[in-house]
């Protein structure tokens, strides 16, 4: 048994073999080799592996899902008897005396392009399998897992998860991640609240190709991924797995209740949301509304900007998913540690307090109009509200409202249906919480964002592990910025929610009703907890009125 | 030699799969075996190469065969193309 301390970024506990996260194989290296013949058998070895590591496959599609969907991987085993294909793998080891990956590796991109050449769309998309196949036998070759989803439900352990991965992991084959990089504020770490999952990061633990399909207890409750468990360990752990369960059906059975204080207010609980594809889990938690629907996911991985149309579809189908309840969409924020390169962002020393969120879209206010359009026109289909991040004076809000002005009027003139949508700002910045007695007469409601409060009361960047103790977020300046902010938005009678991380602290629950606030957005996995600990809490006079 | 003509008539053409069926019955036999698309031609026992004449629905392919097995080895593609393309 052998035993890795972390830092628990989700409680609970999970329980299954290691499926090893290897790096992207794009990073083959050309090396020279002096046994031409035995690499040659290296490469049909791992040739042969990767047939019938496709032979699996295809009967467990086939078994799960059916005849259609494993198709694939009864093609992926015929081009991988490609006589052309081996012969050139087999001729650039011969004659350039070079190791199998390299030579795979070229091949694969060689014949990839080929079909990407052809004229006919279908055989321009399987130029993908010719990819595929080359980095099957190159992970074969490294010793490394084969794709990243594992074939059963895994703990996930990787150096660091980039958002590019995870997105394309399937969600219910992840039983956990384990990461041995990364701050308790990442985005695996988000990831994690948002799925539910239990999860470590920070693990001092040396990555080997050995450990992959080890079994494993990944523990959220203390943060420790214990290897090869013995058996008082495993009855243990199962037995405390047994209780989370248990616990989570009592949340269960707050479905449907309201989010109601044991005095009698009412409070919205609503979800954070970072893609369309996170509704399912608005709904399975009951949340009330959406009240952050971060719209970055629509501009990054993609090469160019996306278009008014395309923005619209995407806003009205959520708008339309969530039939009539609220969804808040922010707007572009962009910059700092996320960006998408036809920004041409460059380099910052210092991205959280450069050129990011609406500075960037009061600049490129071209940019900003075509989200703007998208977002006012969506608004006809539901009960939308739009949401502007990291505002720091008035002017900003007072050019806003310009565009926005200018917006609606080109939409009334081209004719296009909009709906004149409430108008909110995030409260990020310290500046924006001591000056909220002002920006509250100019807005519809406040909306404060913790995470980025406390970086910048605090001094403390949340992406530098190194200074995590310095990011706490229930320091009293924090706190005191939170109620000043609440007392604020209600002397000029607009509302006020917080949809950091911290609303979804149930240790704060009481206090943030205490100070009046009228409502909480937190990940979709926090929604019940949250309710639970709203139900049990008091509001008091002050929070009464 | 022995050959045959035939017009395409599923809808994404000689797509990877039946290409792979192809391939695995023109492995069968002894002779040579090409599929010609246009100007291009392909050996019909390589699947990337069948793949790559890019024979869409509509267009006309002909199938060659020489050698030893050259009647039975048409007979059969013939068979094939017939009932699945």
């Amino acid at each position: 048994m052998e035993i890795y301390c972390g830092k628990s970024v989700y409680n609970g506990i999970a329980i299954g073999k290691i499926h090893l996260l290897s790096e992207p194989s794009s990073a083959v290296s050309r090396l020279r080799i002096n046994d031409v013949p035995a690499e040659i058998v290296r490469f049909q070895e791992a040739k042969t592996e990767a047939s019938h590591q496709l032979s699996d496959l295809y009967e467990k599609t086939v078994r799960e899902v059916g005849q259609a969907n494993a198709a694939i991987f009864e093609i992926h085993a015929m081009m991988l008897e490609d006589a052309d294909y081996i012969t050139s793998i087999e001729n650039i080891i011969r004659t350039q005396s070079v190791n199998a990956e390299y030579a795979v590796s070229v091949t694969g991109d060689n014949f990839s392009k080929m079909f990407l050449t052809m004229d006919d769309e279908y055989m321009q998309a399987r130029s993908a399998d010719v990819r595929d196949i080359s980095d099957r036998i190159i992970r074969i070759l490294l010793g490394v897992s084969v794709s990243d989803n594992p074939d059963e439900p895994s703990i996930i352990l990787a150096d660091d998860l980039a958002p590019s991965r995870t997105v394309q992991l399937d969600k219910k084959l992840a039983l956990s991640f384990v990461t041995v990089h990364g701050s308790s504020n990442s985005h695996t770490a988000i990831l994690a609240r948002t799925l539910n999952i239990p999860s470590i990061i920070g693990c001092k633990i040396e990555i080997t190709p050995e450990l992959n399909g080890r079994i494993a207890i990944a523990d959220g409750h203390s943060g420790r991924l214990i290897i090869d468990p013995d058996d008082e360990t495993l009855g243990q752990m199962n037995r405390r797995r047994l209780e989370d369960e248990n616990n989570r059906r009592m949340l269960g059975e707050l479905k449907g209740k309201p989010t109601v204080t044991s005095d009698g207010r009412l409070i919205r609980l609503y979800a954070n949301i970072g893609s369309d594809g996170d509704l399912a889990s608005v709904f399975r938690n009951d949340a009330e509304g959406i009240g952050l629907f971060r719209s970055e996911f629509i501009y990054l991985g993609r090469n160019s900007y996306p278009s008014e149309e395309e923005q619209f579809s995407i806003y009205k189908k959520v708008a339309e998913t969530m039939a009539g309840k609220p969804v808040i969409i922010r707007t572009l924020d962009i910059g700092a540690d996320k960006k998408a390169d036809y920004f041409q962002l460059g380099h910052e020393e210092n991205p959280a307090m450069g050129f990011r969120a609406i500075r960037i879209c009061l600049s490129h206010p071209e940019v900003f109009r075509t989200q703007l359009r998208a977002i006012f026109r969506a608004g006809a289909y539901g009960s939308i509200s739009v949401m502007y991040p990291m505002i720091t004076s008035l002017g900003e809000i007072r050019r806003i409202k310009e565009i926005t002005d200018e917006v609606k009027a080109e939409l009334r003139a081209e004719n296009i249906e909009y709906a004149d949508i409430p108008q909110g700002i995030m409260i990020e910045t310290p500046a924006a919480a001591i000056i909220s007695d002002i920006l509250a007469d100019e807005v519809d409601f406040f909306s404060i964002g913790t995470n980025d409060l406390t970086q910048y009361t605090l001094a403390a960047d949340r992406q530098n592990d190194k200074i995590d103790g310095f990011y706490e977020p229930h320091h009293p300046a924090v706190l005191r910025l939170i109620e000043r902010t609440v007392k604020n938005a209600h002397k000029s009678g607009i509302w006020c929610g917080i949809c950091g991380e911290l609303g979804a602290d149930t240790k704060m629950t009481e206090t943030f009703i205490r100070m009046g606030i009228d409502e909480l957005s937190v990940a979709p996995s926090a929604v019940l907890p949250v309710r639970l600990a709203v139900r049990k809490a008091c509001a008091g006079y002050e929070g009464a009125k | 030699m022995k050959k045959f003509s035939y017009i395409i008539t599923d809808s994404v053409g000689i797509h990877a799969r039946p290409a792979g069926i192809l391939v695995k019955l023109a492995s069968q036999y002894s002779s040579e075996i090409t599929i010609s698309c246009g100007e291009k031609t392909a050996d019909a026992k390589k699947l990337f190469s069948v793949m790559g004449i890019g024979a869409v629905s509509g267009s006309e392919v002909t199938v060659s065969a020489n050698g030893p097995d050259e009647d039975e080895a048409i007979d059969k593609l013939m068979d094939y193309f017939h009932s699945s393309l």
